[in-house]
């Protein structure tokens, strides 16, 4: 058995095209690839959410004054 | 070169080499910014000496020696295996094949780009060891690394004849093991040793982050290793070879690139893969380290890292997929060893390197189980045991053990630490007041100058 669908190179490379593992699965790889494209936006939105939410209550006259003059 | 097919092979080849040696370059610089970066103004020349002084003192022991050993050392006496000497005779220093010659256009290519991983491999420990280390210490762990133990790594594990490709299965095409792993294997051994810089702990042991000087050179720094690594990733392969030229199983007359295993793979393959990679582990890397941006910059290095071992067959989601579970793993693992055995890694190598090598070996014998590990006939096929004893050797055996020995030794001999009193006041400090005399001297004799003239 062998991931890639070859168990030796004893082959003429003119018949070979894919060598990747686990050829016919191309769809569901997708799928996983897709879900964690799109969990990563999902917990992005959240996280920076609470962030902001969190940074506006922080900030001091002050160092804010001083922030503006730093440029 | 006899024909005009032949001789276009062979300056090609010669040229494909040349400009991966080049691309890798910009990774040393890399390795400089992101090390004068991470450490502190009072450290700044000092840093960027001790990493510098690698190239040249590398270079002329992988000349005089290192090269020899990737050619002598594949076989291994459990086997029935002895030294080479017959093929590593044409790369003794002295041989012709190691100089100006017009029947070997190759040779010097090829060993500049080994070379060049060898600098990799001794700036990758010269990072976690910043602003404590004698460098007299660290260059002598930097010619051990870079001229010695990676490379009978390389011979045993990364060369066609290699005796872990043969009876092991072994794969890694792209160096998770035989550089990153070792690398982070042997920089764990010094700083085991070496203790954490001043104020790293608080009393009652809570790690303190000491931030970078200056980020944004680290930035830089981190994108120009980006860079090379694509170049690193060229060098690894081979780039057109027929199947009479590997002389093993293959059958028919078409060409292809190959791995350093010389079973075929293409340079699409790879190009697909390392972004791939690269983007899961940002990806990755982002999320679990909320947002940090160092963490995030290294975790994309962390991911080509963990899916380099079998980049060259990976589809490029899997090689998306792996690198992010491999950057979680790091990550994690990072901050418990840190707090439970109170190491300091100024950079993160031992995680980004160390622990995304030993990761990739292990996730890959599972995903490439029973893929052949060669072009050539009775050589174990790629499988997890495989893979997990090559990761224990690459790690523990060639890395972390002869790193934790040399250093105990340079800890013995009063070698390897700078004084506390150097320390707190920097090690730049001798120089800086010299600067500040020679700024002072020479203001004063202008002043002089110009009060003469009016």
């Amino acid at each position: 058995m062998s991931t890639i669908g070859y168990e030796s190179w004893a082959v003429d490379l003119a018949d070979v095209s894919a060598i990747y593992p686990f050829q016919g699965w191309e769809v569901p790889m997708t799928v996983i690839g897709v879900i964690f494209w799109l969990a990563w936006h999902r917990i992005q939105f959240v996280r920076e959410g609470q962030h902001l939410e969190e940074a506006r209550k922080m900030g001091e006259k002050d160092k804010i004054d001083k922030m503006l003059e730093r440029y | 070169m006899d024909g005009n097919l032949d001789a276009l092979t062979t300056v090609f080849t010669e040229f494909y080499y040349w400009v991966t040696v080049v691309f890798m370059f910009l990774i040393h610089v890399g390795f400089c910014m992101y090390e004068v970066g991470a450490s502190r103004a009072r450290n700044h020349m000092h840093t960027l000496m001790k990493n510098i002084m690698i190239i040249p003192l590398v270079t002329v022991t992988f000349f005089f020696f290192g090269w020899w050993i990737y050619w002598a050392f594949p076989n291994f006496w459990f086997f029935g295996g002895s030294i080479d000497f017959e093929a590593g005779a044409a790369n003794l220093p002295w041989s012709e094949n190691m100089a100006t010659n017009l029947d070997d256009r190759i040779t010097g290519v090829f060993w500049a780009a080994f070379l060049l991983f060898s600098w990799t491999a001794a700036s990758i420990v010269s990072g976690s060891v910043i602003e404590r280390i004698r460098s007299s210490a660290l260059w002598v762990h930097a010619v051990l690394i870079g001229s010695v133990f990676w490379i009978i790594d390389a011979a045993w594990g990364w060369h066609y004849g290699g005796w872990m490709v043969q009876k092991l299965g072994y794969h890694d095409a792209y160096a998770s093991g035989v550089i990153h792993a070792i690398a982070g294997g042997y920089a764990l051994g010094v700083i085991m040793v070496l203790g954490p810089r001043i104020g790293k702990f608080a009393k009652d042991g809570t790690p303190r982050d000491i931030p970078p000087h200056n980020p944004w050179m680290l930035t830089i720094g981190i994108f120009l290793i980006y860079t090379g690594f694509w170049g690193f990733y060229a060098a690894c392969n081979v780039p057109a070879i027929s199947p009479e030229a590997i002389g093993g199983q293959i059958t028919g007359t078409t060409w292809t690139a190959t791995n350093i295993y010389l079973a075929p793979t293409s340079l699409s393959a790879i190009t697909f893969n390392f972004l791939m990679s690269l983007s899961g582990g940002l990806m990755a890397a982002y999320v679990v380290s909320k947002g940090d941006a160092f963490w995030t910059f290294s975790g994309g290095l962390a991911g080509i890292i963990t899916a380099s071992a079998g980049n060259d067959l990976y589809h490029p989601i899997q090689a998306m997929i792996i690198a992010a579970i491999g950057v979680v793993i790091v990550y994690n693992l990072h901050y418990w060893v840190e707090r439970k055995f109170k190491l300091d890694d100024a950079v993160g190598a031992v995680a980004v390197h160390g622990y995304a090598g030993f990761v990739g070996l292990v996730i890959s014998g599972f995903v490439l189980w029973g893929a052949p590990s060669s072009p050539y006939e009775g050589y174990a096929a790629i499988n997890p045991i495989g893979q997990f004893l090559g990761a224990v050797i690459m790690f523990f055996v060639l890395g972390f053990l002869p790193g934790f020995i040399v250093a105990k030794l340079q800890s013995a001999a009063g070698v390897l630490r700078i004084p506390e009193e150097v320390e707190l006041q920097g090690l730049d400090y001798a120089e800086h007041h010299a600067y500040e005399d020679a700024k002072e001297a020479i203001i004063e004799a202008d002043k002089a100058a110009l009060a003469a003239k009016s």
